[in-house]
This record gives C-alpha cells, sequence and structure tokens, in this order.
C-alpha cells in the first residue's frame, strides 16, 4: 500500500483555500458532506459543455457519448464495490433514496404481517423511517439490537434476535455518530443463517473503507456519491441480482418499461426496471470521476490516513479533558469522532469555533434512538477525509479551549 | 461578527446562573416544548393572578441561548398584566424575525439577544422560551373561558 499525502490533496480541493470569518477554512465536517476536488468539478462541467444529452434514448452522437459517460460511471462503481456486474449497480440520489428504493420495492413485496425487520440502536433515520413506513403497510415488525456502552454493536443481543421471523438485518456499516465499525462479515453470516437478507448502509462506510460486496456478502449496499468526492444527487444501491429481478419497480414513468398499454405496463432488466425518468447524469459521471479520485489514492491508503487522523484526534481530544462517545479501538471504528467538552452545549461550541474557521457538526446526527441510548440531546462531531491534516486537529483543539473561555 | 457580541456577558451570565430554574407550585398553567434540531427542552410554569403574571419558573436543558432566554422570560414577564406580557411576547418575535427596530427600553437586558438575528439557525434557540411562554397563556385563557362557561 502506497500511502497518501494529504498535502498534495489538499491542492486538488479549491474551497481549501477560501477563508472563514478571515481564518483559514479548517473543514471537519465530511461525515454530513464531503468536499469535491478540481477533478470531479471538472467531469460535470466537461459534461455539460461538451456531451450533454439524454441517455438510452437519442440516435445520434452526442446521445451516444452521454449514454457511455454515464454507463462507464456504473462500470467504475461495480468495479469499486467488488460488485460481479454493472447491472447490480442502480443509480439513485443517494443513500436515503437507495433504502427507500429497497424497502418500496423489496419491502413491499416480500414482507408479510409478523414479519422482522432487525435495526441496531445507532442508525441514522434514513435507515429506520423506511423500514417504519414498509412495517406500516405490511405489519412487519420492528426490532432493533442493543450497542454496548463502548458504542460496539452487541452482537450476543444481535443474535438473539435473529428468528425465522427475520426478513431483513439493515444495519450502517460505519455508524455517522461514533464511526463504529460493526463485523458486517459476521453479521451477514448470522443473518443468512437465519435465513434472513441484509442491508448495508454504507453512507459512510463506502466513502472511507476498501468495500468488497462479495467478499462481504451482503445482498443490499447503499452509498452517497456527495459523501465520496462526488455531486450531490448522485450515489446509488448495490443489489444481488436475483433480489433485484425479483422486486417490483419503484418509480413508475419514461425508460423503466418495455411496452405500456392502457391498463398495465411491462418492465426493463435491472438496473433500468428502477431508474424511472431523466436520471441525473452529470452527477454519475462525477461520481465516476469521483471513483477514478479515490482509486487513485488507494481505499486502504484513505482508510489508514483516517486512522492515523483518528488516533491523534482522540489523544488530543481526551488532553483537553472532553468525553468521547463510541470505541477507542481504532480497528472498530473510523474517522468521526463525537464529544462533549465539560458541559458546554454542542451547538455553543460549534458556534464558537465556526469564528475560528472551524467547521465541525452539533446535533443529533439524524440519530435520535442512539442519542437517546447516549443519554444526551445532542454531541458535537469532528469527522476527516483525505484532505484532512493533523494541522486541522490542532486547529480544532485550540478553537475548543476558546470556547472553554467563553463557558467555562 | 465576534463571538463576543453574540455570547453577551448577560447572555452568559443568565447561562450560568439561571434565574426562576426551578418548578412552580400552585402553577396555573406549565407548558413544554422542544427545539428538534438542538435537542433544546424548556418548560415554562406560570402563576397567573387574575389579570396578571404573578409569577413564572421555567425548567430545561439545552445551548445557552436557549436556557438563557428563559432565564430572562422570567424576570421580564413577572409582574406585568397579560396583555403586557403579550406584547412584550410579540416584540420580542418581532425583533428576533428582524422585522422591527426594538424599543430598547421596553425591551431591557432582552437586547441582548438581539446579536442572534445574524445567525439564522440559532433564533429558534432564542425564541423556544417565548413561543412555549405564549402557549401556556392561550392554554390558560381556554381554561378560563372553559370555566367561566360552566
Amino acid at each position: 500500500m502506497q500511502p497518501m499525502d494529504p498535502h498534495a490533496i489538499r491542492k486538488d480541493f479549491p474551497i481549501l483555500e477560501r477563508q472563514v470569518h478571515g481564518k483559514p477554512l479548517v473543514y471537519l465536517d465530511s461525515t454530513a458532506t464531503s468536499q469535491k476536488p478540481r477533478q470531479v468539478i471538472e467531469a460535470i462541467t466537461g459534461f455539460y459543455e461538451d456531451h450533454n444529452a439524454n441517455v438510452h434514448r437519442g440516435i445520434y452522437a452526442l446521445a451516444e457519448e452521454a449514454t457511455e459517460a454515464y454507463e462507464s460511471a456504473r462500470a467504475k462503481i461495480a468495479s469499486f464495490l467488488g460488485a460481479p456486474d454493472p447491472s447490480t449497480i442502480v443509480f439513485t440520489r443517494g443513500t436515503t433514496e437507495s433504502i427507500n428504493l429497497v424497502a418500496h420495492a423489496w419491502g413491499r413485496t416480500f414482507l408479510r404481517e409478523g414479519d422482522e425487520v432487525v435495526l441496531t440502536e445507532m442508525e441514522h433515520h434514513s435507515n429506520i423511517v423506511p423500514w417504519q413506513l414498509a412495517a406500516k403497510d405490511t405489519g412487519a415488525v420492528l426490532r432493533y439490537a442493543p450497542i454496548t456502552d463502548d458504542g460496539l454493536l452487541d452482537v450476543d443481543a444481535f443474535r438473539a434476535l435473529l428468528t425465522d421471523r427475520t426478513k431483513l438485518v439493515a444495519v450502517s456499516g460505519q455508524s455517522n455518530v461514533l464511526g463504529t465499525l460493526p463485523p458486517l462479515r459476521d453479521i451477514a453470516a448470522l443473518a443468512h443463517d437465519a435465513g434472513a437478507k441484509v442491508l448495508v448502509d454504507g453512507a459512510q462506510f463506502v466513502s472511507h473503507n476498501p468495500v468488497d460486496v462479495a467478499a462481504l456478502d451482503v445482498d443490499f449496499l447503499t452509498f452517497s456519491g456527495h459523501k465520496m468526492l462526488g455531486p450531490t444527487g448522485s450515489g446509488g444501491l448495490y443489489g444481488r441480482r436475483e433480489l433485484l429481478e425479483a422486486m417490483g419497480p419503484y418509480h413508475g414513468g419514461g425508460e423503466m418499461i418495455m411496452e405500456v398499454y392502457p391498463d398495465r405496463s411491462t418492465y426493463k432488466e435491472p438496473p433500468f426496471k428502477f431508474e424511472a425518468g431523466t436520471p441525473p447524469i452529470a452527477q454519475a459521471v462525477g461520481l465516476g470521476a469521483a471513483v477514478d479520485y479515490l482509486e487513485g489514492i488507494g481505499m486502504d491508503a484513505v482508510r489508514a490516513h483516517e486512522r492515523e487522523l483518528t488516533a491523534y484526534a482522540l489523544e488530543r481530544l481526551s488532553g483537553i479533558g472532553a468525553r468521547i462517545f463510541g470505541p477507542t479501538d481504532l480497528d472498530l471504528r473510523g474517522g468521526a469522532v463525537s464529544f462533549w467538552l465539560k458541559d458546554v452545549h454542542p451547538h455553543d461550541l460549534a458556534q464558537v469555533l465556526d469564528q475560528e474557521g472551524v467547521a465541525i457538526r452539533a446535533g443529533h446526527h439524524c440519530a435520535q434512538i442512539l442519542m437517546r441510548r447516549l443519554g444526551v440531546p445532542a454531541t458535537a462531531r469532528a469527522s476527516f477525509y483525505v484532505y484532512n491534516v493533523a494541522e486541522d486537529v490542532d486547529a480544532l483543539v485550540a478553537a475548543l479551549e476558546k470556547a472553554e473561555e467563553v463557558f467555562g | 461578527m465576534a463571538v463576543d457580541e453574540l455570547y453577551k456577558e448577560v447572555i452568559l451570565d443568565h447561562y450560568k446562573s439561571p434565574r426562576n430554574k426551578r418548578g412552580l407550585e400552585h402553577a396555573t398553567v406549565s407548558c413544554a416544548r422542544n427545539n428538534p434540531l438542538c435537542g433544546d427542552e424548556i418548560t415554562i410554569h406560570a402563576r397567573l393572578d387574575g389579570d396578571a403574571v404573578a409569577e413564572v419558573s421555567f425548567e430545561g436543558q439545552g445551548c445557552s441561548i436557549s436556557q438563557a432566554s428563559a432565564s430572562m422570560l422570567t424576570e421580564a414577564v413577572a409582574g406585568r398584566s397579560l396583555d403586557e406580557a403579550g406584547t412584550l411576547t410579540s416584540d420580542f418575535r418581532s425583533m428576533m424575525e428582524g422585522a422591527a427596530d426594538p424599543d430598547e427600553d421596553e425591551m431591557g437586558d432582552l437586547i441582548a439577544l438581539k446579536g442572534v438575528v445574524k445567525y439564522p439557525v440559532r433564533i429558534k434557540c432564542a425564541v423556544l422560551a417565548w413561543d412555549t411562554f405564549q402557549e401556556a397563556l392561550q392554554d390558560a385563557s381556554g381554561k378560563a373561558a372553559g370555566a367561566s362557561a360552566h
């Protein structure tokens, strides 16, 4: 593995040159959305300037170029995720839409009254609410696997929840609050032994870790392009081919059909069955460029870099008396670090930090069930990506010390 | 804008040493609200005496702006008539919406919260206690109307 040089990488990100309140921007909120390298921005503008047309329709050169650009992005993503075939990748607007797609098209087809969907206490609302809606429509029941006080999945309790009623396990691949990396391979094996399917919410997982869906043996994996250096409005769903075939459609409309009659229609094969209407084409192309960029660095190197930064952040934050939520074992966590500093409310912390040019997230992080489990209304969260450096952690700590002066 | 223009001395003072932060025996009305964005929680208790706001207290947790605003409210409305308290509440809201040039005499210490207007996401924190208080007054007048109808 070739280690990465974050200082060189920073030069590719124009936004990192700007100032905020007269201070250099220190961006520590990549868990919410990542910044974009010039290569991605240029891929999007290049598409609009030279190749823009609708896909899968026109019989002319531009349309063929647009289709080629769109489909080659799909192929890049398939290869990036270790998926067997590009047809197992459905383009969506991101993880939220991907989970809704599965909850609708798979959930409404296969869930029956009394069936169970197993989630965990550390899920993002986007991996909870779609299942609540599906449960309401089908009579299925949601179960929540608890976490330990260290912020790890309680695997024994999880195992105990699995029965012949369990039809699906839907679990985050990397917690957006705690950084926790649940043991996905074990979870998938246990779920499959119980006869259940497995969906991994990969919004944080895919952007920060090497991924191989075949090795993980998961049935569905969702991802958000904007969290992995790509544009907003891009993302997708990996689904096992036979499941995508067996599922009903999601949105109805143009381009997802074979034939339309007054009272019925027949549908295309996956993935096109799930891509009604004009898709976000330039965004898919931008996501393809983001995948190229990440592969150029190597996801092993990305993970190693974030691991090193996280270790440094945990050490520095503990040094100023911050209470860290989530695992301290770096093998079991990624680079999203939630904390409280003394009893300063996270919103007050974030406000003072903003004045220092330091952007962190404060709030419940779309994880109210987890906040209740942790016993706090909100946390402050700093998160890291390829362009973050140790100096960013130093700036964070210096700004936190300033906040403590104001509220101490 | 510097941090100390938002976190003015008087705000930090109310946050660190909140006034009337307690339950209220013989409260005429109690009302609770939260702000889902921040997780701020405020309960306002009010004891009314005829047409007057006799006593107000609050309980809750949250950021400095939400808690300081609640503390300041308890001092600002106590002893006023219901009409005066209602006017102050709507004038405070106007100030936080940036709509009106606030009457500094009427606002007193509350003028310190005007700096929050420049931070749109925090306005909800500042008005939470006031919305809760307004709802409490409405509940009380509903109760009174109900009682007089019987």
